[in-house]
């Protein structure tokens, strides 16, 4: 067995989520690798979006900023926000990627304001498009390192919707049916939803971590799916991809 | 009426009043006359201390870095600021303390780059006055605007902190009962876009992904264009297709080559990731900061002499080849 590093790990692990055919709206860094792992990997006919207005590119590095010339290299086209922004709208986009400062336990994110919003501890950027994704699209995924600060009980700011506060709580704001968070990803564990709480579970464990340890990193209780297995290790074929087509310069899995 | 729901309580900084608008729009000039002129001359005559400012592009690519520098070397002050889709051009406009009110959406990060201590600090100061949206919603109120019409629904935001800090509205619709956002048509006072090619009149061409330039062009009172090339009215008119923006949008032109600098103009010449970085670093001390936007900003005559002190065309050759993916060692 080939030796690899959590983020690879988790690369693969958010990879193997997207299924042939599907679409998904990514941003860049480990999203955008697993989207591309994915597409080299099991999913040749997966779509990658990006917000600024790429459509189905052939990336050829990794993009630095979503807006950058290689979101569209070779792409079927290059549009604008509203487009994509609309296609997600329009309920055909299956997957988009999440990151933020803080998430909760129905999936909230906040990427806007630690402390008091009219007097901010911390200042971060906002929502950007996270919203849009965390609001429209079909399904919510998060790639973040498990950490008590960062996994808490309730986010000091709402930026994007997960569950709010619970079963129901979407559909009664008004978001479109059916949409929410989907799975977490981190460097101890792959994290799902509870069907009837719409709480944060546990569905697998990294080689090498314990329930224990995933739950000391994190700021509330963690439910336990019915069965908790080992996450399955990259394979060979993954970490070539990864490594040698993917990201050769590794600029994500170096990290 | 629609039955209000929910509403945000931020502060709205522009009347949506579409038939205030239709009387702006009314006045505004069809001749096609010319609109070249240097950036000194279209940011002294179409940026008032006051206005709403936007700016096109997405934050290091396509940005019309010549008008930010301008804007900030220009003094203007108690601007509000579209922070939609920013980056380096928020970095530049927070640098010169511009703008005391802010429609958030993405502020103060440089993506995956990381975030800029100097504008961190202006928005932590309580020195500007800020209502959040998100990306999409900032494009739907020029989107709006751009209709002539004074809202647009959507289905994002709802439930959400966001929306409680916005100046947005949820209704029942009338047809179906459910839930929708309606965002408040934004027309700017003024913009500015850079694009790759126009003619002398303001009709634009624009490669690659438009953001939400088409909408921003159309919904903005006053537009600035920053060009790459200026290029004949006759070619405009031999593949109208290619026009994106029509001169009648436009008050300014001005010619700027490699303005997006040290953002990326797609098919031209990538980003300057070092420049950039550069200026993150220099951010973390405020004297030195101070030092650093006298020699790049305040002291510098234009956008040329700028680019002089980035290495010039020596540079910009360099970042050519990045976006081409040309390898000049030819090392493979």
């Amino acid at each position: 067995m080939t030796e690899y590093n959590t983020m690879e790990l988790m690369i693969c692990a958010a990879a193997r989520n997207l299924e042939d055919g599907a679409a998904v709206a990514v941003g860049t860094g480990a999203p955008c690798a697993a989207a591309m792992l994915a597409q080299k990997a099991y999913a040749p006919n997966l779509v990658i979006i990006f917000e600024a207005g790429g459509i189905a590119p052939l990336l050829p590095t990794m993009p630095i900023s979503v807006g950058d010339s290689r979101t569209y290299y070779k792409a079927v086209m290059a549009s604008g926000m509203c487009e994509v922004m609309e296609t997600i709208s329009r309920g055909m986009v299956d997957y988009c990627f999440l990151g933020g400062a803080q998430i909760d336990m129905y999936g909230n994110i906040n990427s806007t304001v630690i402390g008091d919003w009219e007097k901010p501890k911390v200042r971060f950027p906002g929502s950007g498009g996270a919203n849009d994704f965390g609001s429209m699209a079909w399904k919510i995924m998060v790639i973040t390192p498990q950490d008590a600060r960062r996994f808490v009980e309730r986010v000091s700011f709402i930026t994007t919707p997960g569950y709010l506060d619970g079963p129901g709580a979407r559909e009664a704001a008004g978001l479109p049916a059916d949409t929410g968070p989907h799975k977490v990803i981190t460097n101890m564990a792959v994290m799902g939803y509870d069907p009837e709480s719409k709480r944060m579970r546990v569905e697998s464990i990294h080689k090498g971590y314990t329930f224990d340890e995933v739950q000391e990193n994190t700021g509330f209780e963690l439910l336990k799916a019915p069965e908790v297995v080992e996450t399955p290790e990259p394979t060979e074929e993954e970490l070539h991809l990864l490594r040698d087509e993917v990201d050769p310069n590794r600029y994500i899995i170096g990290r | 009426m629609f039955e209000v729901v929910a509403e945000g309580t931020g502060p709205l900084f522009m009347d949506p009043d579409a038939d205030k608008a239709r009387e702006f729009f009314r006045a505004k000039t069809r001749a096609m006359v010319s609109k070249v002129m240097t950036v000194s001359e279209a940011v002294g005559r179409f940026v008032h201390d006051g206005d709403y400012l936007a700016i096109g592009g997405f934050g290091a690519n396509r940005i019309p870095t010549a008008v930010c520098h301008e804007i900030v070397r220009q003094r203007k002050k108690n601007l509000a600021f579209a922070g939609h889709t920013s980056t380096h051009d928020f970095q530049i406009l927070a640098a010169g303390e511009v703008f005391n009110r802010c429609d958030i959406a993405y502020i103060i990060g440089l993506e995956a780059r990381g975030l800029s201590p100097n504008a961190r600090r202006y928005m932590e100061s309580g020195k500007v006055q800020s209502c959040e949206w998100t990306n999409y919603g900032m494009a739907c109120r020029l989107k709006a605007a751009a209709a002539g019409v004074s809202f647009m629904p959507a289905r994002n935001m709802m439930g959400t902190d966001t929306f409680k800090h916005s100046a947005a509205k949820v209704v029942k619709c009338p047809f179906t009962g459910e839930n929708y956002v309606l965002y408040p048509a934004l027309w700017p006072d003024v913009s500015a876009i850079h694009v790759h090619e126009a003619d002398i009149y303001g009709n634009c061409r624009i490669k690659g992904i438009s953001v939400a330039d088409l909408e921003l062009a159309r919904a903005s009172k006053r537009l600035i264009i920053t060009t790459e090339r200026l290029i004949p009215n006759e070619e405009i008119r031999s593949d109208p297709t290619s026009t994106l923006i029509p001169y009648y949008l436009v008050d300014a032109v001005c010619e700027v080559p490699f303005g997006s600098y040290p953002g990326n103009m797609p098919y031209e010449y990538f980003s300057d990731e070092e420049h950039l970085r550069l200026w993150l670093n220099v951010e973390k001390d405020p004297e030195e900061f101070k030092q650093f936007l006298d020699k790049y900003i305040y002291r510098t005559r234009d956008f040329n002499q700028y680019l002089e002190l980035c290495g010039g065309l020596e540079r910009i050759n360099e970042l050519r080849a990045i976006e081409h993916l040309i390898d000049v060692d030819g090392r493979g």
